[in-house]
């Protein structure tokens, strides 16, 4: 029985499919789609998957997905919380099962009509019949509504505090809107970005603009993971799981952690980062590459310091040097991210990061070894470190 | 047909007291019995000793802009756009989420001080909001 999660699992299988803004089918469909995609991608047949993983937000049961795949008898289920903090979540419970051999090929799945469907953007003021509802409670009378206007605060305070300015942000729209000009996946491919238009989009939640926030998107992306073993016996390159880790810490709230003293830093993303780093033996020295979770451009800053790749209040400076543009110290979401291939709650940061280890990038920097990929800002998170065989 | 009007608060055993204090002109504050602590928002249980007894303090209503955002869409209906949202630093030592009446967009700053004043919108239903200090 391993002690460790180290070099245990692998990602043997990534499955995307079409990212639109109206699917025409369920979300159940979509589900069903791109775990396929991601058996067929590994050379897996899906009666061979035994887990399956997924976020509370998304509305595709288990047993369904395992009926509309023709899944084998399924050892490990399990769905976890917090909107898109969930996305490397869902990869530690996959890890663990295969790695103690509870289940040997465990498929993650995000799928959603984000765009026709339900709407995150639309943000909760919708039917929400959930335990949170009194804390939301404290924001719906007076109209903060949306991820937008959450994240908003705790940007602009961030950007107050250490002189970030909005180019410093339309640096990271336009990076990213650079990747996207090679993926054909991407909502914005062959629709560059230049910073007068970035200035120039409507603000939304001051001081975030219409270019600083993600997709609303269709589709769905699936992951799977597998013993390091037996990831060899099949058909793509494994991407090796050097680290997975869940964060949360004190004062944390969902998407209004607006309590702690400062408000300038994430510190689930600093224990996120100290854990996966223990977890590896690697540090911001090792990692070629990023996939930082990006729902707002701000949130890109702040991890650049959460996971030390700077100092305090130094992101800015990393983007004004061009350090997440090809060729730059840290290429991040080479797909376009969120904000510009699409939003699948992070699931497709993940998938990227598997390509990256793969070579098989639309935008692959000439060398990387290591891979960090986080999940969603300003709630329950996570973070996980890919590496080669 | 009436103006649509904001979102009511979803009313809990853990909240229900504290929108009544609210409705009665009151800001409250949940200070534990054991240890004193203040603490926003309300919660059960004290994070520092664990006690389930508190009660509450009468916030001055003074206090200073820690971080703002405007908010311009989308536009719910029951709100007024531009929309100030403010989190103060009250003087009590806890920090409160609300809204900034009474300002221009272009007027609102980081570390402003402010008052809180009770608003009653045409359904009745009555909130802490805040205006900028010695503001008419």
């Amino acid at each position: 029985m391993p002690t460790t999660l180290r070099n245990e699992a692998a990602i043997a299988g990534i499955g995307v499919t079409e990212f639109t803004k109206n699917s025409g089918v369920s979300e159940l469909s979509l589900a069903a789609q791109c775990i396929k995609a991601a058996c067929d991608d590994a050379g897996l047949d899906p009666s061979e998957v035994d887990g399956l993983v997924s976020y509370t937000l998304d509305s595709t049961d288990e047993i369904e997905v395992a009926r509309a795949v023709g899944t084998g008898d399924l050892k490990l289920f399990s769905k976890i919380n917090y909107g898109g903090g969930a996305a490397v979540g869902t990869i530690l419970q996959a890890v663990m099962a295969v790695a103690t051999g509870v289940a040997r090929h465990v498929v993650c799945w995000r799928a959603m009509n984000g765009r026709s469907g339900q709407r995150m953007g639309q943000g909760v003021s919708g039917s929400i019949i959930s335990s949170d509802l009194i804390h939301w409670s404290w924001y719906l009378p007076y109209g903060m509504l949306t991820p937008g206007s959450w994240i908003a605060m705790v940007a602009h305070r961030y950007m107050r505090s250490y002189g970030a300015t909005a180019e410093d942000l339309g640096r990271v729209a336009i990076s990213q809107r650079n990747y996207a000009q090679t993926n054909p996946r991407s909502f914005f491919y062959g629709k560059p970005l230049t910073m007068e238009e970035y200035l120039a989009s409507k603000v939304i939640a001051e001081p975030l603009r219409l270019y600083d926030f993600c997709q609303e998107t269709d589709g769905g992306c699936a992951i799977l993971v597998t013993s390091r073993e037996r990831a060899r016996d099949l058909r793509q390159k494994p991407a090796v799981i050097r680290g997975v880790v869940q964060a949360s810490t004190r004062g944390q709230e969902q998407m209004t952690s607006f309590y702690r003293d400062e408000l300038e830093s994430l510190p689930e993303m600093e224990l996120a980062a100290r854990l996966v780093y223990g977890q590896s033996g690697l540090g911001p020295k090792d990692i070629d590459a990023a996939c930082f979770y990006d729902a707002f451009t701000s949130e890109i800053l702040m991890q650049l310091e959460s996971f030390g790749f700077c100092g305090r209040g130094e992101g800015k400076d990393m983007v004004r040097d061009g350090a997440l543009d090809i060729g730059g110290r840290l290429p991040n979401n080479t797909h376009g991210g969120l904000l510009s291939e699409g939003y699948i709650h992070g699931m497709n940061n993940i998938a990227e990061g598997a390509r990256l280890i793969r070579g098989t990038s639309t935008n692959q920097p000439k060398s990387v070894h290591h891979v960090l990929v986080s999940s969603g800002v300003g709630v329950p998170t996570g973070a996980m470190i890919l590496g080669h065989d | 047909m009436s103006r649509p009007s904001r979102i009511k608060p979803a009313l809990g055993k853990d909240n229900a007291w504290w929108w009544e204090q609210a409705s009665q002109g009151v800001l409250a504050i949940q200070r534990c019995s054991n240890c004193k602590t203040l603490r926003h928002p309300p919660r059960p249980m004290c994070g520092e000793c664990r006690s389930l007894e508190w009660d509450f303090v009468k916030a001055s209503g003074k206090g200073r802009i820690c971080s703002y955002t405007v908010l311009h869409h989308p536009r719910f209906p029951g709100y007024e756009y531009p929309l100030i949202i403010v989190l103060v630093d009250l003087e009590e030592g806890t920090r409160f989420t609300s809204q900034l009446v009474g300002c221009a967009p272009q007027d609102v700053d980081f570390d402003l001080p402010v008052q809180m004043v009770i608003h009653e919108d045409a359904d009745g239903f009555r909130l802490p909001v805040f205006r900028l200090a010695g503001a008419a």
